[in-house]
């Protein structure tokens, strides 16, 4: 069930907006609303749910309008047009008293510049959101406590904020969050201002801290690294229009547009593109008692192949078997190919990662075949020219000079 | 020619009539705080009023300025102005505290509304500008003479600097800090109250510094009002071509004025640190 759902939600600045709204509904262009109106299209008809639970990340170049769609969702922006709708109450149509309370208690936000209280102790900001919500100081110490010990800020209590470094403000911002027991998670480019090695480690800990909450959250972030890192979902925004949804494995391996290519493009692949998205399906295949050492070598003649996956009949993945070793059997009058499958043949499952299956080419020098974890069924085969393909960035054509054609020639 | 003076005079002369209930209801208030104000610094001896002065310079300032406090106290004591010296203190005291109780709500009013702060802010440089001793005149209609036209001028004087510096203050809050607050489900009362004024206070304490620096700046002036106080004892001088008389008057200023700004500005000057 979706947790929260945007609907057609456009966001307009500017003072002729319903005239701009009316434009936009026409079809016209960002640009000739902006020189018919003078308003600015910041965010163009969003539409998205995001499931229970989920790490659902907005990327976007700077002005693409990610951050005040995030601030559409709790409103510290009003939108122009369109629904916020979390656990179906439309927030977009809530009076000042009910929004307060969806603030307080269902969405809590993390900002980019921490947005921290200077003249407050950590202990103090952890608890402001509890503080604001009129809790007794009290229970909301005792809270704050519990929260600050999730972030790992145990024994900064009483430090004043602006004596911490910059990914411990960030700690302190998320606990301040999180000490609001919130649904959801609203976090605009909350690592983007901490260095890489502090950023890396706060992403780490937000997966660990997800894991065990069970928060949703909606992440802003300008670095698709960070959004393949963290996000089970992504959007990618530009111009004010979510361009595409989806996994981070089905944007790199299916852009929707020259743009999303142009990210995608410098990604590091290794540890997202897994084996399902790089297997060459339905490859030919010596079926162990239907086709003999005749059957086998005739297979292998005419897909000019000198090597071939050994399926049972049920598609059982066995081995491997290699020209050679069917004209030897064949040479010692064997019917069978049961002499000739090589079984010791390391495999992999569709979701393992390029970044695992790299060691394989070493191991195989030849194709890594894919089978089901359970059944142990042959699904596919990955050619060690795709892994060095997703490893390096290079085209199929420079590396085969050939056509899809003659795929599996390459791959075996 | 143009003359707008006779309809000025003619407003004034309206609201004095039709307003005198008020004024004089304004009159009881002003002038029981002020009294107020006086008796406190009478009451006790002066050595108590002294050290006390010394040990608030002590606990927010450091040696010189209690050293300066003690040998300047003790000096106008000597030269026999104590009594004046008080009166001009209870009356600058008591009209900073109006102008403050009156400018920090408008200053407020003005950060938070762009509207208001577009009217407010020439209303400000007329009350800036204007010679002070214009005000004396509606003053004087409005109150007769004696301490209440004074602090009436004085107020009006030294109101400005509280409104700008308030308006300042809060609209120098990080609007990161305000969004955060905000989305944190901050009702505007909690807004104000505990994000915006904590983190403006600096700001705001400069405000009152000079509120109370542009009070002490009336002294003299409202003195021509019979105000009394230091400014009578300078206007003395200045009348009766008494050089010495003069002299005494200003250095008493002089020193109440060094004493207020170092002890006001100590509290100004705890610097709460803004992240960026």
């Amino acid at each position: 069930m979706s947790i929260l759902k945007i609907e057609d939600l456009t966001l307009i600045f500017g003072k002729e907006k319903e005239e701009a709204l009316s434009l936009l509904k026409k079809g016209s262009t960002k640009a000739e609303i902006l020189k018919e109106t003078g308003c600015t299209v910041a965010v163009k008809n969003a539409a998205f749910e995001i499931e229970k639970g989920e790490f659902f990340v907005i990327m976007g170049l700077s002005g693409s309008g990610k951050s005040s769609l995030l601030r559409c969702l709790n409103r510290l922006i009003e939108p122009t047009s369109g629904n916020v709708i979390l656990n179906e109450v439309n927030i977009t149509s809530l009076g000042d008293k009910e929004l307060q309370d969806v603030r307080r208690k269902e969405m809590a936000m993390v900002f980019q510049k921490f947005g921290l209280l200077p003249h407050r102790t950590v202990l103090e900001n952890v608890a402001f959101g509890l503080e604001l919500q009129d809790i007794p100081e009290k229970e909301r110490e005792e809270k704050a406590k519990k929260v600050i010990e999730l972030v790992s800020l145990q024994g900064y209590e009483n430090q004043p904020t602006a004596a911490l470094s910059g990914g411990m403000q960030q700690r302190v911002g998320l606990a301040r969050a999180l000490a609001n027991e919130p649904e959801i998670l609203l976090m605009d480019e909350a690592f983007s201002a901490l260095d890489p090695l502090i950023r890396t480690q706060m992403q780490d800990e937000l997966i660990d801290l997800q894991k065990t909450m069970h928060k949703t959250i909606v992440f802003i972030t300008h670095d698709l690294d960070e959004a393949i890192r963290l996000g089970d979902r992504i959007a990618i925004m530009k111009d004010g229009e979510i361009i595409q949804i989806g996994t981070p494995e089905e944007i790199l391996t299916n852009p929707a547009t020259d743009y999303v290519s142009s990210f995608v493009e410098k990604v590091d692949r290794k540890s997202i593109i897994t084996a399902a998205s790089l297997m060459f399906e339905k490859p030919t295949v010596a079926i162990f008692r239907k086709d003999g050492v005749e059957g086998t070598l005739r297979k292998m003649r005419s897909s000019g192949l000198t090597a071939l996956p050994a399926v049972s009949t049920d598609k059982e993945f066995l081995g491997f078997v290699y020209l050679k070793d069917i004209l030897e059997i064949k040479a010692k009058g064997h019917h069978t190919i049961e002499a000739a499958i090589i079984s010791d043949i390391p495999v992999a499952y569709p979701e393992t990662t390029v970044e695992t299956m790299l060691p394989f080419i070493a191991e195989n020098g030849r194709a890594v075949p894919i089978i089901d974890k359970d059944t142990r069924k042959l699904l596919g085969i990955v050619a060690q020219t795709s892994l060095l393909i997703e490893t390096t960035g290079a085209s199929w054509e420079n590396i085969t000079g050939n056509s899809i054609d003659n795929l599996q020639n390459e791959i075996l | 020619m143009i003359h707008i003076g006779p309809y000025i005079e003619q407003f004034i002369n309206w609201l004095t009539l039709h307003f005198a209930g008020l004024f004089d209801a304004i009159k009881i208030v002003v002038e029981s705080i002020v009294n107020g104000v006086e008796w406190v610094f009478m009451f006790p001896p002066f050595y108590v009023i002294i050290l006390l002065i010394a040990f608030l310079a002590w606990k927010r300032t450091g040696l010189g300025v209690t050293i300066l406090t003690l040998l300047g106290l003790t000096l106008i004591w000597a030269m026999g102005y104590w009594a004046q010296t008080m009166a001009t203190l209870a009356l600058i005291l008591s009209s900073a505290f109006i102008a403050l109780l009156l400018g920090i709500p408008v200053g407020i009013w003005a950060a938070k509304n762009p509207m208001a702060k577009k009217i407010i802010r020439p209303i400000l440089d007329f009350m800036q500008t204007m010679p002070a001793f214009v005000y004396l005149i509606p003053a004087v209609l409005f109150f007769g003479l004696g301490k209440v036209p004074g602090a009436f001028a004085t107020i009006i004087f030294a109101m400005p600097p509280a409104v700008r510096l308030t308006t300042l203050g809060i609209s120098q809050v990080p609007e990161d800090i305000v969004e955060a607050t905000r989305s944190f489900g901050a009702t505007s009362r909690q807004l104000l109250f505990k994000v915006e004024l904590p983190l403006a206070l600096p700001t705001i304490l400069a405000g009152v510094n000079q509120t109370i620096m542009m009070a002490l700046s009336m002294v003299v002036i409202s003195a021509m009002i019979a105000a009394g106080g230091l400014g009578e004892v300078v206007l003395k001088g200045i009348t009766q071509l008494k050089i010495g008389i003069g002299f005494e008057g200003g250095i008493s200023v002089v020193i109440l004025a060094i004493i207020l700004d170092r002890i006001t500005q100590s509290f100004g000057s705890k610097k709460v640190k803004i992240s960026d």
